[in-house]
């Protein structure tokens, strides 16, 4: 296990984009079934997958993060009928990018995970949180003049 | 600069034991704009509502985070709380610290650091929140239905029970759609026109119905609540007013020529006639195509015996313009074209017929007086075979992949009504699969079977072929694992059936979404399964996918009620998190449009100061009455000229420096 | 080419001393022979300065932007790659096509002055384009090339000799044509490195930018009134350049908002200062687009949708492409 500068166990920062309707729903019952996860795993509450701009995922790569997921309505789910559609285009482009650019494809991740499946969602990021694990630090978007500062 | 009150709720030990909440909201307080904070066992409870109020009072707070559950569980009650105060509802954020947090962490160090970094991308997000004021918009209180079948009619006398306006538009010149054509129900066998009639003419009588016959919509504009329709009224050359139905023009008619649309081209019409005889309204058409009148100029015998001078040659269309608050699609659908189903020999073999056009053969007002004969030599047959899923469940690129649901019913149907009328005849069923999941269903096609002796054979049919004047079936026995060859008289084609043409063009006008069939698609497939995705427009019927006659009641009921909560609200508010365009920012590429699902989006020009230049330009416009605030505009947009109230791209983004510091 | 060149002036001549056009968009000499500079012509006689050969490279459609904003009609050339940019702005509302007419003009490939100069070329004084065969006249004296040899990158790819759009054409019969070659078999070859290759190629790619913003003038597609990366609210970091990270999320992002836009017309790394093959960049979203959607052509038509802007519910996902390693 890859180890940091003091000395503990490299936790990975994870930034998890989730849609209101189903995801974050889903991760509300991980914690309702009292289902564990990594602690670093962060939860952004958007209203659908297709609100998550790549801007975001790259902004959290630059501030530090060490792997970035997805999650939304199961295709055909979608609360607002077609929005995950459209994200999984962009996420399927924009990842297969960031993997052409040298960010290692175990660091995102798309995953759909309805209302119901906390489990899924737990196990998700356990296993997300793994693979980041095994790759250590994400440094390489990293933006190191915006460790403290503001726009 | 915000002042800021973060409030860290207990939830009796559900946070308390795995998050220090005493430490949360120590640590809030060097957020940027905190100036205040506290921690209280339950926060949702009335005491803790109170302890938000105060402090919202005392220390002129401009927002606040509750540090809580799940912002699905309690958001709206602290909007509330906060509007309350005085505050506007849209500057309150939740930080999940319970099922994100202190649910699924053991370690209580390791909860607390969570719970301060959810504190803080809340407090980050609320120092870009800006008060948010939901638009309200009037209702008109009256409806549209567009299509007059038996999902139309439903949905109409429905609203119109309730007290509100109905205006019915139908294309052709009576109501009644398909059903009206049909001539026993299953698996009642009760007549079509026994139970339809009645509705026509109750919906036909009803103080708050209109009827638009003869009629399309032309073009709509407006939104949920305010839609503006054109209605074109076709030139009918009968004045309605007028007329009183005598039926002298039909009779007395010179050109009998044309193909009957209502008996399914099987029998011959005058050209000035009405479809049918329960046909409402009843006021004669005239068919401008084989009117000799209007061909040759010569002619006039209608208007010579038109003791009511209702005969009106120069009569033109007209266009009616109408608001309306809801539109409900009942466009129904058709049987499918079998012009690429050489196999079966329909355009070549007048003996092999669709299903409809057997229903058409077996009514007593039908062309046959419903007598079964052969529209070949007018000779009753003694053997007829049925041919299941014609162009349904096929895998071939001119049939449909869906199963047309109501095929395998009908053909029990007309099976039992000929073996009934006439017990000498053989009838022969090839099948797929028999699908009867309804009430009554299983036991109606077992009677076909166990007391009719209706043969059915599971197999699909190879070929048709003429041979003196009968007709070769070749097929494939399944079960038996053997080819059949059945030498029948007659042949009856269960095509499948598929949206109507004009449901296209409707689509496009109302900018309620398809699928690949051309079926309208629900805002939702469970849940919202009679509204289209864009707000105030209903569906009724088989235009959203294939259905039979109680479904279609059923759902044209749903629909209306729907129509209902819509026209019994005076005013409706928005949701104020709602997509809005910075327009010197905007580029006018139209790129959001085309992902709007709700089609909220269109483009206009508007003078736009950039810079000190005043130019005028295409800019994008967002409805805030239809958009539902999905965002995926945002994304798409490259100039970032869209952005999300409630959940702009400066908030998201807040919200990943703070969990990222 | 010289014969292009030609019918461009007779006809441009005639167009605008007819008033069907009240100018027209050409290039004229630049400072060097080999950099024509693109140039509006409102007279007969300054059409004596229209030039047209192996290095008019640069693409007009995008100067349309603004000129069609202006009263009148603007005579336009483009050469068969440049009718994609223009359907492409015309399909996003950003030149009025009423406002143009557009003479399709023949193209024989152009010249890559950084080929020539890694051949020893300089002092160019004048060129015969014969064909194939390129004769260069320089202070230094003649050279001669072999055309194909010495083509930009962008040509060596060409999409094709076919005018997407025009409402006449200057194409002389005698034109020459070449063989292409696979324009993303560069982007294979990336792709078959380790991810950390890669991210050094990149690294050593990007870092060398200068943020001019060349590529993002150049760009037919990047026709943003303001971009993002001008607007301090829009919350990407303005202009700075402390490390690589501005440059790397520069590129990125311009990248992802040309996707399923961008017509792959070369003119980014044509125009690029500093020799970053930034269309390897946008060729990789539309390799993978190619893959994914199935084959796609921005401006190819100024209808219809774009791959980022429809779907099909059977799309592939984004976890399966992960898993078999890309497209």
């Amino acid at each position: 296990m890859p180890i940091n500068e003091e000395g503990a166990a490299f936790k990975p920062l994870i930034v998890a984009f989730c849609c209101n309707w189903c995801s974050y729903a889903g991760a509300d019952l991980a914690g309702s079934s009292r289902l564990n996860y990594p602690v670093n795993v962060k939860v952004i509450r958007v209203p659908c997958s297709c609100r998550v701009n790549p801007l975001f995922i790259l902004r959290a790569f630059q501030r530090g993060a060490d792997g970035v997921i997805m999650c939304g309505c199961h295709p055909g789910d979608c609360h607002y009928t077609s929005g995950n559609y459209f994200a999984r285009r962009r996420m399927a482009l924009l990842f297969s990018m960031l993997d052409y650019l040298g960010i290692e494809r175990g660091r995102t991740r798309v995953e759909w995970v309805s209302a119901a499946e906390g489990a899924k969602f737990a196990n998700t990021m356990n296993q997300f949180a793994e693979t980041i694990s095994a790759l250590g630090e994400c440094r390489r978007l990293e933006d190191i003049r915006c460790v403290e500062s503001e726009i | 600069m915000q002042k800021i009150g973060v409030f860290v709720c207990w939830c009796g030990s559900n946070i308390a034991a795995t998050v220090d909440v005493e430490a949360v909201a120590q640590a809030s307080l060097s957020e940027p704009g905190v100036v205040f904070s506290t921690n209280y066992q339950y926060m949702c409870s009335e005491g803790g509502q109170s302890a938000i109020r105060n402090a919202i009072a005392e220390h002129g707070l401009t927002g606040i985070v509750v540090c809580a559950c799940s912002p699905r569980m309690h958001e709206a009650t602290f909007r509330k709380t906060a509007a309350v105060a005085g505050l506007n509802p849209y500057m309150v954020e939740i930080a999940n610290i319970r099922e994100q947090c202190s649910w699924i962490h053991r370690d209580k160090e390791e909860g607390t650091k969570k719970a301060i970094i959810l504190a803080r991308a809340a407090v980050a997000k609320l120092n870009r929140n800006v008060p948010l004021i939901a638009g309200e918009s009037q209702v008109i209180k009256r409806a549209l239905v567009i299509g007059g079948g038996i999902a139309g009619i439903q949905t109409a006398l429905d609203v119109a029970d309730a007290g509100y306006e109905v205006d019915i538009v139908e294309k052709t010149p009576t109501i009644g759609g398909k059903m009206a054509m049909l001539d026993k129900t299953f698996p009642t066998l009760d007549c079509a026109a026994c139970i339809l009639t009645p509705k026509m003419v109750d919906a036909s009588a009803h103080e708050k119905i209109s009827l638009f016959t003869y009629s399309e919509v032309e073009s709509v504009s407006g939104f949920v609540g305010n839609f503006t329709v054109n209605i074109r009224k076709k030139a009918r050359g009968v004045n309605s007013d007028l007329c009183t139905g005598c039926g002298v023009c039909i009779e007395k008619c010179p050109s009998k020529k044309a193909k009957s649309e209502f008996n399914q081209g099987l029998c011959n019409r005058s050209a000035i006639y009405i479809p049918f005889a329960q046909a409402i309204p009843n006021v004669p058409v005239i068919d401008r195509e084989s009117c000799i009148k209007f061909q040759t100029g010569k002619c006039g015998v209608c208007e010579k015996v038109c003791t009511a001078k209702a005969i009106d040659y120069a009569q033109e269309d007209e266009i009616i313009t109408r608001q309306y608050g809801a539109i409900v699609l009942a466009t129904g659908f058709k049987p499918i074209s079998l012009e690429s189903y050489d196999e079966f020999q329909y355009n070549q073999c007048p003996d092999v017929i669709t299903s409809l056009e057997f229903e058409r053969i077996c009514n007593a007002a039908g062309p046959t007086k419903g007598k079964v004969l052969r529209p070949s030599d007018h000779e009753p047959p003694k053997t007829v075979v049925f041919v299941q899923c014609v162009g349904s469940r096929a895998t071939v690129e001119c049939g449909k992949t869906y199963c047309s649901k109501i095929c395998c019913m009908y053909t029990a149907k007309h099976a039992m009504l000929l073996r009934e009328k006439y017990p000498d005849t053989e009838v022969y069923v090839f099948y797929i699969d028999v699908r009867t999941p309804g009430k009554s269903f299983d036991e109606f096609y077992r009677r076909a079977v166990e007391e009719y002796g209706v043969h059915y054979i599971k197999g699909m049919v190879g070929k048709v072929a003429e041979e003196d004047g009968r007709l070769i079936v070749q097929g494939s026995d399944l079960i038996a694992d053997k080819q059949v060859i059945i030498e029948a008289d007659m042949v009856v084609l269960a095509a499948a059936i598929e949206p109507d043409p004009t449901a296209r063009s409707l689509g496009t006008m109302f900018t309620a979404s398809m699928d690949t069939n051309d079926f309208f698609t629900e805002a939702h497939p469970k849940l919202r399964p009679v509204e289209s995705p864009t707000a105030g427009i209903y569906l009724s019927g088989l235009c959203q996918g294939p259905k039979d006659i109680p479904d279609t009641v059923a759902q044209a009921g749903a629909a209306a009620s729907k129509v209902i909560g819509l026209l019994s609200k005076d005013k409706l508010v928005g949701n104020p998190c709602v997509a809005a365009c910075n327009e010197p920012l905007c580029n006018g590429c139209s790129t959001c449009e085309l992902v709007c699902p709700y089609g909220a989006i269109t483009y206009e020009e508007h003078l736009v100061v950039d810079h000190g230049v005043r130019e005028t330009r295409r800019v994008s416009c967002v409805n805030e009455a239809i958009c539902q605030g999905c965002g995926a505009c945002t994304v798409t947009c490259p100039s970032g000229a869209m952005d999300l109230k409630g959940f702009t791209n400066l908030q998201i983004m807040a919200e990943v420096d703070a969990i990222c510091r | 080419m010289r014969r292009v060149r030609d019918m461009m002036r007779s006809r441009a001549g005639e167009l605008l001393k007819d008033g069907a056009v009240t100018r027209v968009l050409g290039w004229k000499s630049g400072e060097f022979y080999y950099d024509p500079t693109p140039s509006f012509f409102d007279t007969e006689e300054s059409l004596d300065e229209l030039v047209y050969n192996g290095f008019s490279a640069a693409m007009l459609s995008k100067y349309l932007i603004e000129a069609t904003k202006k009263e009148g009609r603007v005579l336009v050339f483009l050469k068969p790659c440049d009718t994609y940019s223009f359907n492409h702005l015309l399909k996003e509302h950003k030149v009025d096509r009423e406002k143009t007419y557009v003479i399709g003009v023949g193209c024989g490939g152009m010249l890559d002055i950084e080929k020539l100069r890694a051949l020893g070329v300089k002092g160019i004084e004048s060129m015969e384009e014969l064909g194939e065969n390129l004769v260069i006249h320089t202070l230094y004296g003649d050279k001669k090339f072999a055309r194909g040899d010495v083509l930009l990158e962008k040509c060596a790819t060409c999409k094709g000799l076919e005018h997407k759009a025009s409402d006449e054409l200057a194409v002389p019969d005698e034109l020459w044509e070449w063989e292409t070659s696979d324009r993303f078999a560069r982007v294979s070859e990336l792709e078959g490195m380790t991810s950390g290759e890669r991210f050094a190629f990149w690294r050593g790619e990007l870092s060398r930018c200068i943020r001019c913003n060349a590529c993002r003038n150049a760009c037919p597609v990047c026709s943003c009134n303001k971009c993002v990366f001008d607007n301090p609210r829009s919350g990407v970091i303005a202009k700075a350049n402390a490390d690589t990270f501005e440059e790397n999320m520069f590129h990125i992002i311009r990248a992802f908002h040309v996707a399923g836009r961008c017509t792959d017309c070369g003119e980014c790394s044509r125009v690029c200062p500093q020799n970053i093959p930034l269309h390897l960049l946008n060729r990789k979203f539309i390799k993978d687009i190619n893959a994914f959607y199935g084959e796609y052509q921005s401006g190819e038509s100024v209808d219809g949708k774009s791959p980022l802007t429809e779907f099909r519910t059977g799309d592939v996902e984004p976890g399966i492409v992960h898993e078999r390693g890309g497209a």
